[in-house]
């Protein structure tokens, strides 16, 4: 299996292998993305086939930007990934630093307590988040999804962050301490800078399945005003299910955000699952 | 040590970092998980909540209106388990042993490009999948036309006995940039100094593969078996997304997170029951509790570590 590339004949099964499986991989968002620019006629004819003068058509991004509210969705999810995000790194970050920083009594618990929702999903305890939220008046409110998403990304945060803040010089520490730097100020100024590569990763990491995540907008903020764009996407789909034009136009708005970010961040992503996959 | 660990005075400064990440974890995570399974414990009767013990779990395993639903569920969930550890996992270990090979050309772009389904929504994967695979659209059976098995296709998604693996295979397809990238770098991180010595004493090509290189990756495999079981165990989008909640057709698709959905929220008719739905909640709970532990206790025991 392991294919050595000496021979030329190794080296052809290996790509061949590799682009037959690549384009397993893309084929499905191509022919997504590609129809959603033909019309009606040409999607059902020809489905395989590149739009020409003939057959392109954006009357489905037509009838998207119509029906659907896609600005207010995209804005919602933009502020809830945003807002999720900045708490997770920042709270992850200084809860890392206690962990990893200080020896106290019960610091290898506070450790193990924080890494337990690194495998036990919050999805588990939905029934309960829906109380809390209906008695916190926060139902269909962006701010509950916020809340629910910091808590989620906060475990692998703490985790991943403070395996790289053991890395960070103990001298230099020690010499903002004996300048008379406070505690906050070596965390903020000295070691927060220094880390920034691994708060990278873990936005990324953290970021992904807050956007795409279906669950908890449908259950705690399915109102109109309040619906991100996985959701709104989804219920679009569901009331357009035979406008064919609208759907594919639909799903290529859905794809193109993540896959810009994705094309963006796609180094630091993979360099981060194999940088902690090594461990 | 740090230096302000020898003074005897309070040291706020570590309950002000710690405060902020350990109150939303716990008010948010770890007090619904714990609030969850203690509903299960209740009952609402008159709207007042009636302590009954187990009287909720053994109506979800025995009275037959809740039972053929749960084990239903449970069974599909565990198939669909089935499905990922022996399609997912083999592609992705075979993908990352062609990738880490040296001197390959275009590694990186390969990559790039079979990691895309994973970022994508449950929406996309989900409807885009149903779209390609309808019968009235016709791609799936033109596709198979041009390499002449035709005859092969099914509305796989629309009959009860392929629903529930197109789905799995569909889940697979997305999620294999997963184990492929944890596998690569697990390969790539096997000294160089190992594959030497092992091409001195003669393993090269295949047996090098099976004779010091899986045994390396082991640990790597481990990590990926229990991800891929709680996120099984877990998952609901997919299935949502392309069948609804019903999880159709007749509920051959129906695991265990369509099942809390609709138990818990309701769907057309039937009505929401909290503490029902805590109840299949805790069970979810507990099996992956369970499939964490069985991991952390005794795969993990087992399976020798090598430093380099």
């Amino acid at each position: 299996m392991s294919i050595a590339t000496h021979s030329p004949v190794r080296s052809i099964a290996a790509h061949a292998i590799l682009i037959a499986y690549t384009a397993i991989a893309l084929f499905p968002v191509l022919v997504i993305v590609v129809n959603s620019f033909k019309t009606r006629n040409a999607i059902f004819r020809s489905p395989l086939s590149l739009p020409d003068a003939e057959t392109f058509s954006l009357i489905g991004y037509q009838t998207v930007w119509a029906q659907g509210d896609f600005i207010l969705y995209f804005q919602n999810s933009l502020v809830v990934t945003v807002a999720s995000l900045a708490l997770v790194l920042l709270f992850g970050a200084m809860a890392a630093f206690a962990l990893s920083e200080y020896r106290f009594r019960g610091n290898t618990l506070m450790g193990l307590y924080l890494a337990l929702g690194i495998m036990i999903p919050i999805r588990l305890g939905t029934v309960a988040i829906l109380q809390l939220m209906v008695a916190s008046g926060l139902v269909n409110t962006l701010t509950a999804l916020i809340l629910v998403y910091t808590a989620q990304g906060l475990p692998l945060a703490v985790f991943i962050l403070s395996e790289f803040m053991q890395q960070v010089s103990k001298d230099l520490k020690d010499a903002g301490r004996i300048d008379g730097l406070s505690e906050y100020h070596i965390f903020f100024r000295l070691v927060l800078p220094l880390v920034r590569p691994a708060m990278a990763t873990v936005a990324v990491f953290t970021m992904i399945p807050i956007w795409n995540d279906l669950w908890f907008p449908l259950i705690l903020a399915p109102a109109e005003e309040t619906k991100t764009v996985t959701l709104g996407a989804q219920v679009f789909i569901g009331q357009f299910v035979t406008n064919w034009n609208a759907v594919l136009s639909a799903l290529s708005l859905a794809i193109l955000p993540v896959l810009v970010l994705y094309v963006i961040f796609s180094r630091q992503l993979i360099r981060g699952i194999t940088a902690g996959a090594v461990k | 040590m740090s230096i302000s660990s020898e003074k005897p005075t309070v040291r706020w400064h570590i309950g002000v970092f710690l405060a902020p990440a350990v109150l939303i974890y716990t008010a948010v995570m770890i007090l619904p998980l714990f609030g969850t399974l203690q509903l299960s414990f209740f009952r609402m009767i008159d709207r007042e909540a009636v302590f009954v013990g187990l009287e909720n779990f053994r109506t979800l395993f025995f009275d037959p209106r809740w039972s053929a639903s749960f084990w239903n569920a449970l069974g599909n969930n565990t198939w669909f388990f089935i499905i990922h550890m022996l399609v997912q996992n083999p592609i992705g270990i075979l993908l990352a042993a062609i990738l880490s090979s040296p001197r390959l050309r275009l590694a990186s772009a390969y990559r790039t490009a079979i990691f895309i389904p994973t970022i994508l929504s449950f929406v996309i994967v989900g409807f885009g999948w149903k779209l390609i695979l309808s019968p009235i659209w016709g791609v799936a059976p033109s596709i198979l036309d041009a390499v002449g098995l035709k005859m092969l296709f099914a509305p796989w998604l629309g009959k009860e006995e392929y629903a529930l693996t197109t789905l799995s295979l569909i889940s697979v397809w997305q999620f294999v940039g997963i184990p492929m990238m944890l596998i690569y770098a697990a390969l790539l991180s096997i000294p160089d100094d190992i594959i030497e010595a092992a091409e001195c004493d003669g393993v090269t090509g295949m047996s090098q593969f099976w004779k010091v290189k899986l045994p390396l990756i082991l640990p790597s495999i481990g990590i990926i078996s229990v991800l891929t079981f709680v996120a099984n165990f877990n998952a609901f989008d997919l299935i949502y997304s392309a069948q609804g909640a019903l999880a159709g057709p007749n509920y051959a698709t129906d695991i265990l997170g369509t099942f809390l959905y609709r138990t818990f929220f309701g769907f057309q008719l039937q009505i929401g029951d909290a503490s029902m739905g805590s109840t299949i909640a805790s069970i979810m709970f507990l099996i992956i509790l369970a499939g964490v532990c069985f991991y952390l206790f005794i795969i993990q025991r087992r399976l020798r570590r090598y430093q380099f």
